[in-house]
Parts: C-alpha cells; sequence; structure tokens
C-alpha cells in the first residue's frame, strides 16, 4: 500500500446554500489532506465543520451546492463520481457516525438486524454470515451479552451502548475511512472516554483514517494525532494535537482560553473577541 | 412600476424583514410577511388561495353578477341549453343555472363558514383544556368527545331533521356536532407534548395560572395545524352540505344550494345533462381550491418544516 | 482580618434567626409505581447558606436536575424536607416562593415560548404579579444582562444560542429573586459563549448578592462557578466538598476521583481504569 497518497486530499472546499435571505456560504475554502491517522475538526457551531464531513461523502442536498479544486479519497475523484458510484463508496469505504444513536438506528427494527443489513448491503455474504459477523463486531465494540443486544430495539439500549452499535454498524463493512461527528456529545463523560477508547482501537487496528468531528477542543486534542481549527467556513490552524498550547492563532488561543478550568480560581474568564479580520483569512 | 414606486416597495420590505424590529407590531407583521412570502412561491397553494377569494367575491357580489333572479321560475324556458342569454343554460323551472350558481357561493359559504366559526374554536378549546389539565377532566372531556366522534354525519342530520324539521340551519347544527371532535383530539395531543417543554415550566414557575397558560402559551401553538385541518375540512364539509341537499335534508327549495341542484338535475342527466353538471363542477372546483390553500398553508405553518413559524 | 464568603454569609444568617438559605433534609423522589418505581432522588440531604454557590455535579440520571425540580416545586412528589430561608414548603408554592425562588433551565431552544418576542415573554411575570412600570422594568432587564434595545422585538429564532440564554436569566431576574436555580445553563452552549454567560451570572450574584445552585456535569464549571459542591451518583449524594478541595485533587471517594480524571480528556491508559458505579441500596 503506498503511503505516500494521502487516504484523504481536500483542496478548497466550498459549500453554499441558497436561501430566501441571499446565499450563505457554510464552507469558503477548507483544505487539508489525511492519512491513516486521527484528524480532529473543532468548531463552534456554524464554523462549517459538520457541513464539511457530509460533503465529503456528497450528503449535501439542493439547494446546498459542493465545489472544490480537489476532492479525492484513495486516488478517486469523488466530483466524479456519480450517484451510484458514491452509493457504492458509502459504507463500504467511507463510513459515516452520527451524534445520537436516538437519531440514527431505525427505532422500528431490531439492532442485529441493523448491523446485519449494513453488512449485506455491500454484497458481502449470506444471512447467516451477515449474522456472525454482526456478532463478532459486538464483541469487538465490547458488549458484554451480543445475542441479547444482537435481539433488542434501540429504544431498549442506553446511549452509550447505542453509540457502540452505531459503531459496529459502520465499521462491518470495513471501510477505509470513518467519519464521526460529535459522536460522543449526547453521551456522559465517562461513558464518552470509553467509546472513544473502542473507536481508537479499532481505528488504530485496522489501520482506518479518522475525522472526529467535535466542538469539544480538549477532549480533541487529547485523543487526535493532528487538530483543524475551523472558524466561519475557513481553516484557521492546522496543528499537531500534542502542540495545541504552542498555537499561534488568536482564535484558537482564545478557545483555550476561555475554557474554565479546574486548577483556575473564580476569576471571570477571558472572552473571545472575535475579529472580523479572521473571517477574511484562513489557511 | 415606476421607479420611486420600487423604492418604496424594496423599503418597505427591509423594513418588514428588518432583524431588529422596534416594536411589537412590526416584528408581528414582519413574521407575517415571511409566511406570504413563502406561500407566495407556493403556485398550486396560489391558485387555491385565488380560488377561494374569487368564491367570496362572487357570493359577495351576487346580486350585481347574475342576470336573473334565482328563484323565479320561468316555464316558458325550460332546460333550454346554454346560450348567449344564459351563459349555463336553463333548469326544469326555467330559472337561469349560471344566476343560481352564484348565488349558490353564498349558501355554501354561509355553511362553510359558521360550520368552521362552530366547531374549530369548541375542539381547540376542549382538547387544550383536557391535555394540560388532565386527570379527570381530561378523562371526562375525552369520553365526551368519543361519543360524538361515534355519530356518522349524515345519520345524525336525519335524526336531527326528523326531529327539527329540513333546513340549512339544522344542516349545519348537524355537521358542526361530528367536526369538532377530531380538532379536540389532535389539540390534545398536541397541547400532551407541549405542556412538558421548559417555557411552560417556566411560566408555570412565575405562578400563572392554568387559563392564563392554556390560554396565551398551549393555544397559539396549537392554532397552526389547526387551521390547515380546518381548511382541509372544508371540502369535505362542502360535499357533505351537498350531499344532505342532495337528499333533501339541508337547503330547502327554492334555495339555489348545489347540491340541491344535482339532485333536482338528476332526472335530466341524459339529455339536459347541463342542469346537474354545472353545480357539480362548482363544487369541485371549490373543494379543490379549499384543499390547494390547505396544503400550501401546512406547508407554511407547519413548525417541522420552519423556523419555529 | 479578612473573612471568607461564606462565613459572612453564614453570619448573615444567623442574625435572620436561620442558618440556611436553603435546607433540603432526607428528600426522595420517585417516578412511577411498584416494581417500575424509579428511586431517582434517594434521601439526600444538603444546605445551602445565604449568597452562596452551590454545585450538584453528576451524569445523567444522577437525579441532579430532578433535585431542581422538586425544590421548584414543578415536581410535587417528593417526601422529605425543604426549606427556603427557614420556612418549610409545601407540595403548592405560593406567590411569595416565586418572587424568591427562580430557575434558568439547560436548552436555550427550548426556554423561550417560539411565538413570543422578547419583549412578550419579559412582560408576563411583571403582569402575572402586578408589577406595573413593565416598561422601564423590561428596558432595565435587557440591559443588565447585555442585549441592547434591538432585541427587544425579536422572536426566539431570530436569536443565537447565547442571546436566548441571556433572555432566560433576564426572565428569571426580572422578579427580583434571592435564589437562582441554574440548571446546566451552558451545556448546550459554545464553549465562547459560555464563558460569557458565566461571567454574566457571575457578576449578576455579586451585584444582586444571590444565591445559586448550579447543577452541571461538568466539574470544571462548577470548580469555576461554585465554593461547595456536591457530587451525586444514582440519586445518592456521594461526596460534598469545597472547590479548592477539588482544586487540591482531594476527593476521596473513588467516583469522585474517576469523574474527575475523566474531566482531564481522553487517556487510554485511565480509561480502562474506569468502573461502574451502581446504585447502592
Amino acid at each position: 500500500m503506498s503511503t505516500s497518497r494521502p487516504l484523504l486530499d481536500v483542496a478548497d472546499l466550498r459549500v453554499d446554500f441558497a436561501t430566501p435571505k441571499g446565499v450563505v456560504q457554510a464552507v469558503r475554502g477548507v483544505s487539508f489532506t489525511l492519512g491513516r491517522e486521527k484528524l480532529g475538526v473543532v468548531g463552534e457551531s456554524g464554523s462549517g465543520k459538520s457541513v464539511t464531513g457530509r460533503a465529503i461523502l456528497k450528503l449535501v442536498r439542493p439547494p446546498g451546492r459542493v465545489t472544490a479544486k480537489r476532492l479525492s479519497f484513495d486516488g478517486i475523484d469523488l466530483q466524479a463520481c456519480d450517484e451510484p458510484a458514491m452509493r457504492a463508496i458509502r459504507g463500504r469505504r467511507i463510513s459515516m457516525v452520527m451524534q445520537d444513536p436516538k437519531f440514527s438506528l431505525n427505532p422500528v427494527m431490531p439492532v442485529g438486524t441493523q448491523i446485519a443489513e449494513a453488512y449485506r448491503l455491500h454484497g458481502q455474504g449470506s444471512a447467516a454470515e451477515a449474522k456472525r459477523r454482526a456478532l463478532e463486531m459486538l464483541e469487538a465494540v465490547r458488549i458484554r451479552d451480543p445475542e441479547r443486544v444482537y435481539r433488542a430495539y434501540p429504544h431498549e439500549v442506553s446511549g452509550g451502548m447505542g453509540q457502540r452499535i452505531m459503531i459496529a454498524m459502520m465499521l462491518i463493512p470495513d471501510p477505509d475511512l470513518l467519519i464521526a461527528d460529535e459522536p460522543t456529545s449526547a453521551l456522559d463523560v465517562t461513558v464518552q472516554l470509553q467509546v472513544l477508547a473502542i473507536l481508537d482501537d479499532l481505528v488504530t487496528q485496522r489501520g482506518m483514517g479518522l475525522i472526529f468531528i467535535s466542538h469539544d477542543l480538549g477532549l480533541v486534542a487529547s485523543f487526535c494525532d493532528r487538530v483543524l481549527i475551523l472558524y466561519g467556513g475557513r481553516v484557521m490552524e492546522v496543528c499537531d494535537a500534542k502542540r495545541l498550547g504552542e498555537a499561534t492563532h488568536p482564535y484558537t488561543r482564545g478557545l483555550l482560553d476561555c475554557l474554565p478550568r479546574i486548577e483556575a480560581g473564580h476569576a471571570d474568564l477571558p472572552v473571545l473577541r472575535r475579529d472580523p479580520a479572521w473571517l477574511e483569512q484562513g489557511i | 412600476m415606476t421607479a420611486a414606486a420600487q423604492e418604496t416597495r424594496q423599503s418597505r420590505h427591509d423594513w418588514l424583514l428588518s432583524d431588529t424590529p422596534a416594536s411589537r407590531t412590526q416584528a408581528r407583521l414582519g413574521r407575517a410577511y415571511l409566511a406570504w412570502l413563502s406561500f407566495r412561491r407556493n403556485r398550486l397553494a396560489m391558485i387555491g388561495l385565488i380560488i377561494v377569494l374569487a368564491m367570496v367575491m362572487v357570493a359577495a357580489s351576487a346580486p350585481w353578477l347574475a342576470h336573473y333572479d334565482p328563484t323565479v321560475p320561468v316555464l316558458q324556458n325550460r332546460l333550454k341549453p346554454a346560450s348567449a342569454a344564459h351563459w349555463f343554460g336553463t333548469d326544469e323551472l326555467g330559472r337561469d343555472i349560471y344566476s343560481r350558481v352564484v348565488y349558490g357561493a353564498r349558501l355554501t359559504l354561509y355553511v362553510v363558514l359558521l360550520v368552521a366559526v362552530i366547531t374549530a374554536p369548541v375542539g381547540l378549546l376542549i382538547g387544550t383544556l383536557s391535555g394540560y389539565v388532565g386527570g379527570w377532566l381530561d378523562t371526562v372531556l375525552m369520553r365526551i368527545t368519543d361519543i360524538f366522534l361515534a355519530f356518522p354525519k349524515l345519520i345524525l342530520a336525519l335524526a336531527f331533521v326528523s326531529a327539527l324539521g329540513p333546513g340549512i340551519e339544522n344542516a349545519i347544527i348537524a355537521i358542526a356536532i361530528t367536526s369538532w371532535p377530531p380538532y379536540a383530539r389532535v389539540a390534545r395531543a398536541e397541547t400532551l407534548t407541549i405542556r412538558e417543554s421548559d417555557f411552560i415550566a417556566a411560566v408555570r414557575l412565575q405562578g400563572a395560572s392554568t387559563a392564563r397558560i392554556v390560554w396565551s402559551h398551549v393555544v397559539p401553538l396549537c392554532t397552526s395545524s389547526l387551521i390547515v385541518r380546518v381548511t382541509l375540512d372544508m371540502a369535505g364539509i362542502i360535499l357533505i352540505a351537498a350531499g344532505l341537499g342532495f337528499l333533501g335534508l339541508g337547503a330547502q327549495p327554492p334555495l339555489p344550494e348545489w347540491g340541491a341542484m344535482i339532485s333536482s338535475g338528476r332526472k335530466f342527466l341524459l339529455d339536459q345533462w347541463w342542469v346537474a353538471t354545472v353545480p357539480g363542477i362548482a363544487i369541485f372546483v371549490v373543494s379543490l381550491g379549499f384543499n390547494l390553500l390547505g396544503d400550501g398553508l401546512r406547508d407554511v405553518l407547519d413548525p417541522k418544516s420552519r423556523d419555529g413559524a | 482580618m479578612r473573612i471568607c464568603r461564606c462565613c459572612a454569609a453564614t453570619r448573615r444568617g444567623w442574625s435572620r434567626g436561620y442558618e440556611a438559605m436553603i435546607d433540603v433534609d432526607s428528600l426522595s423522589v420517585t417516578f412511577g409505581h411498584g416494581a417500575a418505581a424509579v428511586h431517582a432522588v434517594r434521601r439526600i440531604s444538603f444546605h445551602v447558606a445565604d449568597g452562596e454557590s452551590f454545585g450538584l455535579v453528576g451524569e445523567s440520571g444522577s437525579g441532579k436536575s430532578t433535585v431542581l425540580r422538586a425544590l421548584s416545586g414543578l415536581n410535587p412528589h417528593w417526601s422529605g424536607r425543604l426549606a427556603v430561608a427557614g420556612k418549610a414548603l409545601e407540595r403548592r408554592r405560593d406567590t411569595a416562593f416565586y418572587k424568591q425562588v427562580q430557575m434558568v433551565f439547560q436548552d436555550p431552544y427550548a426556554s423561550l415560548h417560539p411565538r413570543h418576542t422578547v419583549d412578550r415573554i419579559l412582560a408576563e411575570p411583571i403582569a402575572i404579579h402586578g408589577l406595573g412600570d413593565p416598561d422601564r422594568r423590561i428596558a432595565h432587564a435587557l440591559d443588565e444582562v447585555g442585549l441592547g434595545a434591538q432585541f427587544r422585538y425579536r422572536y426566539p429564532h431570530q436569536l443565537s444560542g447565547g442571546q436566548r440564554q441571556r433572555v432566560a436569566i433576564a426572565r428569571a431576574l426580572i422578579l427580583e429573586p434571592k435564589i437562582l436555580l441554574l440548571d446546566e445553563p451552558t451545556s448546550a452552549l459554545d464553549v465562547s459563549v459560555q464563558a460569557e454567560v458565566l461571567n454574566l451570572l457571575h457578576r449578576l450574584k455579586r451585584e444582586r448578592d444571590l444565591t445559586y445552585i448550579l447543577v452541571s456535569h461538568n466539574l470544571a464549571v462548577v470548580a469555576h462557578m461554585c465554593g461547595r459542591l456536591a457530587v451525586m451518583n444514582h440519586g445518592a449524594i456521594v461526596e460534598e466538598m469545597t472547590a479548592a478541595q477539588l482544586r487540591a485533587r482531594e476527593p476521596s471517594h473513588p467516583y469522585t476521583k474517576q469523574l474527575l480524571v475523566a474531566s482531564l480528556g481522553y487517556d487510554r491508559a485511565a480509561i480502562d481504569q474506569f468502573e461502574d458505579f451502581a446504585a447502592t441500596a
């Protein structure tokens, strides 16, 4: 497997939405490359981070419009792919985990059936084989009683378990790239970390690439290898996660400084001063 | 449009859509204006609105639009086909069908408006009170609703007619009595969801009384879906009134009620088809208009599809 | 000699004839009956002094929000003893209570009526209590939370999350309460907006000498805002401590230790040590 070609190459990605009040530019020239590593995409609401994730999978519907100088995945030009070609890629080669399993799991189908369906959707085996693989995946995401959970409905499982089931469902076709859009934001903090640990192990074992979209800068910095900071649809800064403390862009510094910390006292938190110039700059 | 007129129009547009309204009226008008802009984009809904408005105008100006008196028989002119003097021909008593259709619009409008005005508020109030207060009040009101829901409209109308005699007012009462339960049910279901919201909790924490909460907070959120349902139901009400008229239970002759016109025209359907068909087309067009309007309103007012309008 | 805030507050309480501003004794809240009963809160007790900021930390299902709902009167099915300013609370609250205790809710998108303008939302409590002079009060309330007059006639969907939360705070303060119950007031907000809202809450507390109970799952927010805190798990208070003790990393209960470790971020080795603290009794 050639290591010189990045897994995902995005150059000058732009996403526009036509609304009655004018054109809204959600993403305004985002560029980055991704190897087989964990990349964190951090931004506040309205920064365009979720839209970026969806644009890669061409899940942005009209009136949204996606353009890019380059949008290639493992050498395949995603912009040139038509809908059938994208369907072959989605799930099989690029997968997506979303925020709330309450909304992303089908409430009227047992969980195991949904996982098995994800397997069979890409024509990878018989029904019996699919069930076997689904049970294997449930074990891989550390669910203690896979047989019982296989038969359970989404409302019968807790939030953390639901998210692990989502991960199982999305990883069963063995994709090369996983886009996780705020996968743990709806979970408690200890459960959050446990789910991330599972994700970490699976991603490293399978040599996958991971795009981790979140608003939680601290979490992303401790979990990912590299961090991309988005603001107003543009990239403000890219840096190694371990060196986030040395970040130079005032927006990144502002975000880091306004986080309350246990060690700090009761003094007022420094407030982020938004410089309008940031909306024009960007990497 | 002249440049100056364009400019005033644009400035009024901007004022309405301003992000920082300076008064409650401006805020309300702005919101209504946005809803109007959204509604206007839907062509079918506009067609529905035009049909309904046309019907209202026709009903209002019937004395000026009609050519002849709709009730006076002119036996020499029986069953004449369409001509310059009689645009839709004449019926079996020589009356001009066009004039009768025009005056009939008044009756249809009368029925539809009265039924809407009676059923909607009653259903809304019962449903919201029942849903918000809960407990034994809920049980009692919902059982009453179930009882009324069990009556089929036509059978009840027959019962009324045998008790009180035929007539358009009795037909309206019969329709109204059986039409309010669905509104109550839907209002109650919506209230049950709204009741758990944080904004209701907040106003409870201010010490608001149940009456204030139901009237000022719950009812405004239920009115959108109510308006849509009532509009969509109007087509059905028109058809039921026409059905009652057809059976001779609604408006009595010589009133030019469209259903009654179809009924009396049945006998001549083969040779003088226009006597029954023209009022039938009128019913069809008006029902279609209300349906299209209701669909368009739902697209505009449905909170799920819009930002909390 | 400098007297710390909580001692000064307690002294104030003594001079009033009662010790604590808020007294919670053996509070229990159960949902459902029989076999399906859920004991959301199990006999917890704590006290909040006048002018103090008290934190309730816990994960979801710990019962922390349920405590607030019982205190505020939104949930009448509680047992135990609740007292505010020395006066015991009944099942139903009276008007005087609402002028003393108000609440700010978690979700700014759900705590404002979608069809009411900001002006109407703020005018409501004034009308309910017959306070009079609504124009001046509303303008003053908006000014206090840092919102200009241009926000007065907007609808909630025309406001950002932070602006909505400010309106919610203005609404809570318009009756001039002494106690504010804050139910995860910044959990749904962006980090930069959270800092602004926390600073606002801090300033308002100083200016108006308020008493806060702050409920949150975020240890850092609680440590920043509160002087004392209690950690809840499965309906029971697991540990009570001061913010200073928390800062010095001195929690004794393993659950609190685990929460503290989790709040520091992703640490693979530490995560493997995480335990499941099931309900006791």
